[in-house]
């Protein structure tokens, strides 16, 4: 193709014809009227029906009014933002309803009282009770798992990607791999055969907490790798160059540049933990009482106590698993928000 | 403080690949060399055998003598970690340590190496930044993050951080690269001032700023890609210049290869 075609091929001006902002608001609003009118001719009642229609409908309309107006090129790129939008709500609706659902529910019974109150002298089908006995499970079992994890999963990973070289390293990832994959139920499995059947330990909430631990290392080992392996090379350079020994280059420098990633990573993996039921019904039991010794007896929990609570019955048990629930999200919450305001206040500065 | 550095039979490895070949050479205390060679010719490769830097890539090897002063740094026993605080750095890229402040930077190599007083730290930060031009540029923000800095006043706080350990040899891996004419100038300059107490050793891709700083250069080249890099000759800075022995030096210095 020649210089000559090329340019004959160009508008005459760089100025082409725009749609006005609102555009995309009008044709949302007008394909939203659209998909229900539609689906009230056609008798649809599902109400992700039309939401669907009114999508499909949004995405055609861009494309065709702006391919009028503004050219292909142009419609184009509205259609993949459009799509964007679309994903991004299908996505956020399941997610923002849940959340709905849980404090429309929760805020019933969640009060000072139910907060620090047990259910040992509450029957399951009565109103009244608490979940003391159960924050106090999780935040101990989490705890320890923590406590056990945190180290062993960095130090791995700063192994993995400071000093790791050959098979022992290559099986270490291997290792961290698989263990990515395993069940929670059978995590709960080998600490029951391990811990309580071959060492002829009892149920305790520390039995649990090795459980969590299993499931907690290798999301902490991978999400540290990740974060080291992000610090540049030319400040270990950097520092070794002016003599500083290895081991003092990765303390001072490589942890404290990624120390951010690597909190959020722990708060990541503390958040999904936090949520697992099944080891600890296997490992923890269940009690109503508070037991505050996690290396003896039952424990309750978080998770055990709302499927408990579910399958229990009644309106003052679902109210009660409501209310622990959202006892569970907010706390999940919290944590992350946590991670967040660390690894922006660790973050490396800029900045004059 | 400044020692002789003399280089025999020096190979280094990436692996198996033998990227520079038997390279002798003798550089004088308190002066200014300059390596010059056309790219990918192990001026940096050679440069880094000289801190023992070149075995923290992986696969990396040397074989060979480098005497500093009387010791051989690739000799038995010795710590690599010790020959790094004689033999100092200053990297291509400005790099400053991110989470660290202009005064943690410089003070960087003196605080992860042992205990010193708040008073003597701030004697010898105060000193490193006038040593490197940058004080009177950052003496009220010594406390905002380095990275905050331009450029070339990165590289300067590099240079200070470097200075600040009192090191014997100062090597340099080509540090105006990234810079403009005006903190090239202030670096040049600042290597004139340094050569008085430190031996220096320059890379660079600029024969002006090699012919301006340097006392005497170094040109090394490669016969084909793939083949070891090469020592052609080292001489007075003038007389390379002027009138090298070797032909190639004579054709890379005027620009008719590389
Ligand atoms: N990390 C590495 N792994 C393998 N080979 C390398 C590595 N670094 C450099 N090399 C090779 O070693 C040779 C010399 O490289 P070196 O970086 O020393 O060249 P240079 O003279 O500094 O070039 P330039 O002027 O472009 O900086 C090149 O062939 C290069 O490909
Ligand atoms: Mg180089």
């Amino acid at each position: 193709m020649s210089h000559a075609t090329l340019t004959d091929k160009r508008p005459g001006s760089l100025r082409g014809a725009t749609l006005p902002k609102w555009f995309p608001w009008a044709v949302a609003a007008g394909s939203i009227a659209l998909g229900i009118g539609i689906s009230a001719a056609a008798g649809l009642r599902s109400s992700i029906q039309w939401g669907l229609i009114a999508a499909v409908l949004f995405v055609l309309g861009t494309y065709g009014i702006a391919g009028r107006v503004e050219g292909r090129r142009q419609a184009k790129d509205r259609v993949v933002t459009s799509l964007v939008w679309v994903a991004f709500l299908l996505a956020v609706i399941p997610l923002a309803s849940l959340v709905y659902e849980t404090v429309k529910r929760g805020v019933k019974v969640l009060d000072g009282y139910f907060l620090t109150h047990s259910m040992g002298v509450v029957a399951d089908k009565d109103p009244g009770g608490g979940i003391y006995h159960a924050i106090l499970g999780t935040l101990q079992q989490v705890g320890i798992a923590t406590v056990i994890a945190v180290p062993i999963g960095v130090l791995t990973a700063i192994y993995l990607v400071e000093y790791g070289r050959g098979k022992l390293a290559k099986a270490v990832t291997f290792f961290v791999d698989v263990m990515t994959g395993i069940p929670s139920i059978v995590a709960g499995l080998f600490v029951l055969s391990t811990w309580i059947l071959i060492l002829g330990m009892g149920a305790s909430g520390f039995a649990g907490a090795l459980a969590l631990t299993i499931l907690m290392l290798p999301v902490v080992v991978r999400s540290t790798e990740e974060m080291l392996k992000l610090v540049p090379n030319e400040l270990r350079e950097a520092s070794l160059a002016l003599g500083v020994p290895k081991w003092r280059t990765i303390l001072k420098v490589v942890v404290p540049t990624s120390i951010g990633g690597i909190t959020t990573g722990v708060m990541l993996a503390i958040a999904r933990i936090t949520g697992e039921t099944a080891p600890l019904l296997m490992l923890v039991w269940v009690t109503d009482f508070i037991n505050a010794n996690p290396f003896s007896d039952a424990q309750g929990s978080l998770p055990v106590y709302i499927y408990l609570q579910y399958s229990a019955g009644g309106e003052a048990a679902y109210d009660r698993a409501w209310a622990a629930a959202l006892t569970l999200i907010a706390f999940i919450m919290i944590l992350n928000l946590a991670a967040r305001g660390i690894a922006r206040w660790k973050a490396p500065k800029t900045g004059r | 403080m400044a020692k002789r550095i003399d280089v025999s039979g020096l190979n280094a490895y990436y692996g198996s690949f033998l990227a520079i070949e038997d390279i002798s050479m003798s550089i004088e205390p308190r002066t200014v060399t300059a390596f010059i060679g056309p790219s990918g010719c192990g001026k940096s490769t050679f440069l880094r055998t000289l801190n023992r830097m070149h075995e923290v890539t992986p696969g990396g090897r040397v074989e060979g003598k480098v005497m500093l002063g009387d010791e051989n740094l690739y000799g038995a026993g010795i710590d690599p970690v010790s020959v790094r605080r004689e033999v100092g750095m200053v990297f291509q890229r400005p790099n400053p340590f991110p989470t660290m402040s202009v005064y943690d930077n410089v003070a960087a190599g003196l605080k992860l190496n042992g205990n010193f007083k708040k008073s003597e730290l701030d004697d010898i930060v105060e000193r490193s930044l006038k040593g490197a031009n940058l004080w009177n540029e950052v003496k009220d923000r010594l406390n905002k993050p380095g990275s905050g800095l331009s450029g070339g006043q990165q590289q300067r706080l590099c240079i200070a951080r470097a200075i600040a350990v009192e090191p014997n040899v100062l090597l340099m891996d080509e540090p105006c690269s990234a810079l403009d004419p005006i903190s090239t100038l202030a670096i040049e300059d600042l290597i004139g001032e340094l050569k008085e107490r430190f031996t220096i050793v320059i890379v660079t891709h600029n024969m002006q700023q090699a012919a301006r700083v340097s006392d005497r250069t170094a040109f090394f080249n490669l016969a084909a890609v793939g083949q070891p890099g090469k020592l052609i000759e080292m001489d007075e800075t003038e007389r390379i210049f002027s009138n090298p022995s070797v032909q190639a030096t004579e054709d890379y210095i005027s620009g008719r290869f590389g």
